[in-house]
């Protein structure tokens, strides 16, 4: 078994508040569903949108990233037998339905 | 905790938007739905990791709040907001407390009753008041408007948009306790909430869920006016009654497969007891004052339908005589045609069919398919089998929507067989 890290990129949020509330419903049955196949490790964390990018001593506010769809909103961490399994799971995130996606990493294994 | 599908964010996003549109002035009404769009993203983006908080109405004002203050303090001098709370926005002092009052219940309760008021501009058609109060205090999007009066979402994003611009345009919300034109405009209100009602109870959308969420709506709203002394009237109280006893009788409208089904196929058990009481009680209230408004007279025609344990057993003089002071009220051929079929009940098809004959302007029901669908049920309920048939036809060309045809082709092929 090992660890993968999810990071919901992007997603737009103009959406009416029966959309959201519709979106709110598929994301809590879709950790539901995660956790019940003993899959999640961590649900992770949410991310502000704002942030900023330090690089070579330059300090840039609010970041690089001037596309809102490759922002990053939040992580998570799963247990899965292999990163098929992982992507396999990721198909099934509502991220989706709002036109954002879920980058799926490898969490480094450390060896003795 | 909210279940799911109990439409948390559309009931909070009206509240919200009252309560802002008073910080914010009504001319900043466009800033005021941003705020909302930001705390519902946020309420997303950490409740769909964390879990929702255990009251997330409280969650999402907060967080309105706390957004609306930053925007205050950030843009005192920027825009110019609520003229009526002028200086006291202006001052870190009175500035906190001032937000937050205007997030206490009663005062939202207030801000959604004057921002229903002014939704009902005497410069906006009914149907796009209602469009408005749909969007602005239910938080229906612009497509679920379109959806529920199923119209095309460009014409209905014209209409919103238009009527948001009129919003406004005018300088504050409209104000109860001082307006002098209360009792007019409470008029339109009534007018509007009754098309509203009507859109879910008539409607032609396919969807049961659909319809009766626009009525569970409707009635909220009209339940404010009895929050407000001056809009607590005994006409408001005949209009909540009439839609309580019209409310009760909709689960058996449509039967499970999306058929209209006609009164006397109703299941009467069905029909919802709570409300018909409520109803009941609400008719009893209304009768204080010395006028008699249209809404009286409805309220007591479904509260004697949803009191009758058959179609037989309906008080149909009754119903007769209440349609006789409707018409005098206001003459209309639809409503004489409601009292003719009513006729038909008490004396007979022979008496029912006179009765459409005598109807002034007829002619002015020539498209309205209900109109041949009458005639065709009195000539079935006379054995005149073609004649029936004929009308049902006349009626199935005339229908509105899917729903209607395929009642009126089912109502065709009965008589035929």
């Amino acid at each position: 078994m090992s660890d993968f890290l999810y990071l919901y990129r992007g997603g737009d949020s103009n959406r009416t508040p029966e959309e959201m509330q519709k979106t709110m419903e598929k994301w809590t049955s879709w950790f539901g569903d995660l956790g019940a196949k003993g899959k999640l490790k961590a649900i992770g964390e949410p991310l502000e949108r704002t942030g900023r990018v330090v690089s070579k001593r330059t300090t840039i506010t609010d970041g690089p990233y001037a596309e809102a769809k490759d922002l990053v909103g939040g992580y998570s961490i799963v247990t899965t037998k292999d990163i098929e399994e992982a992507a396999k799971l990721a198909e099934g995130c509502p991220i989706f339905d709002a036109g954002g996606f879920v980058e799926v990493r490898p969490i480094m294994q450390m060896s003795m | 905790m909210a279940e799911p599908g109990d439409h948390l964010f559309r009931r909070e996003a009206g509240r919200m938007v009252a309560a802002l549109t008073r910080l914010f002035g009504v001319h900043n009404l466009a800033l005021a739905e941003d705020v909302v769009q930001d705390a519902f993203v946020r309420a997303l983006e950490v409740w769909k990791l964390h879990g929702m908080p255990e009251n997330p109405s409280a969650w999402l004002m907060a967080t309105a709040k706390n957004r609306a203050l930053d925007i205050l303090r950030r843009e005192r001098t920027a825009r110019i907001y609520a003229p009526e709370l002028g200086r006291l926005l202006e001052s870190e002092w009175t500035l906190a407390p001032v937000v937050a009052e205007a997030f206490g219940e009663s005062a939202i309760r207030d801000d959604q009753l004057r921002m229903m008021f002014s939704c009902c501009h005497p410069q906006l058609p009914e149907v796009a008041q209602v469009a408005l109060m749909l969007n602005i205090l239910c938080g229906f999007g612009v497509s679920e408007v379109a959806s529920a009066f199923l119209s095309k979402r460009a014409a209905m994003e014209k209409r919103i948009a238009r009527g948001k611009k009129v919003l406004a345009g005018s300088k504050r919300l409209f104000d109860l306790s001082d307006d002098r034109d209360v009792p007019e405009r409470l008029q339109a209100v009534q007018r509007a909430l009754y098309l509203f009602f009507n859109e879910g109870y008539h409607g032609a959308h396919a969807e049961l869920a659909v319809r009766s969420e626009l009525c569970v709506e409707a009635m909220r709203l009209a339940e404010l006016l009895l929050a407000h002394p001056r809009a607590a009237t005994p006409e408001s109280h005949a209009l909540i009654a009439l839609m309580c006893f019209n409310a009760a009788r909709l689960p058996t409208r449509v039967d499970a497969s999306g058929n209209l089904s006609p009164l006397y196929e109703q299941d009467r058990t069905l029909w919802d007891a709570l409300l018909i009481a409520k109803g009941e009680a609400l008719l009893d209230r209304s009768a204080t004052g010395d006028s008699v408004s249209e809404f009286h007279l409805e309220a007591a025609i479904a509260s004697l339908h949803a009191r009758a344990p058959t179609m037989e057993e309906t008080s149909w003089p009754m119903i007769v005589t209440l349609y006789d002071t409707l018409l005098m009220m206001h003459p209309s051929p639809v409503v004489a045609l409601n009292r003719a079929i009513a006729v038909g009940q008490r004396d007979g098809a022979e008496s029912g069919l006179a009765a459409i004959e005598a109807i002034a302007d007829v002619e002015r029901l020539a498209e309205y398919p209900f109109y041949f669908a009458a005639l065709g049920e009195l000539e079935q309920r006379l054995g005149r089998t073609d004649a029936a048939r004929e009308h049902f036809l006349t009626a199935k060309s005339r229908a509105r929507n899917p729903m209607e045809r395929r009642f009126f082709e089912r109502r065709a092929v009965e008589a035929a067989g």
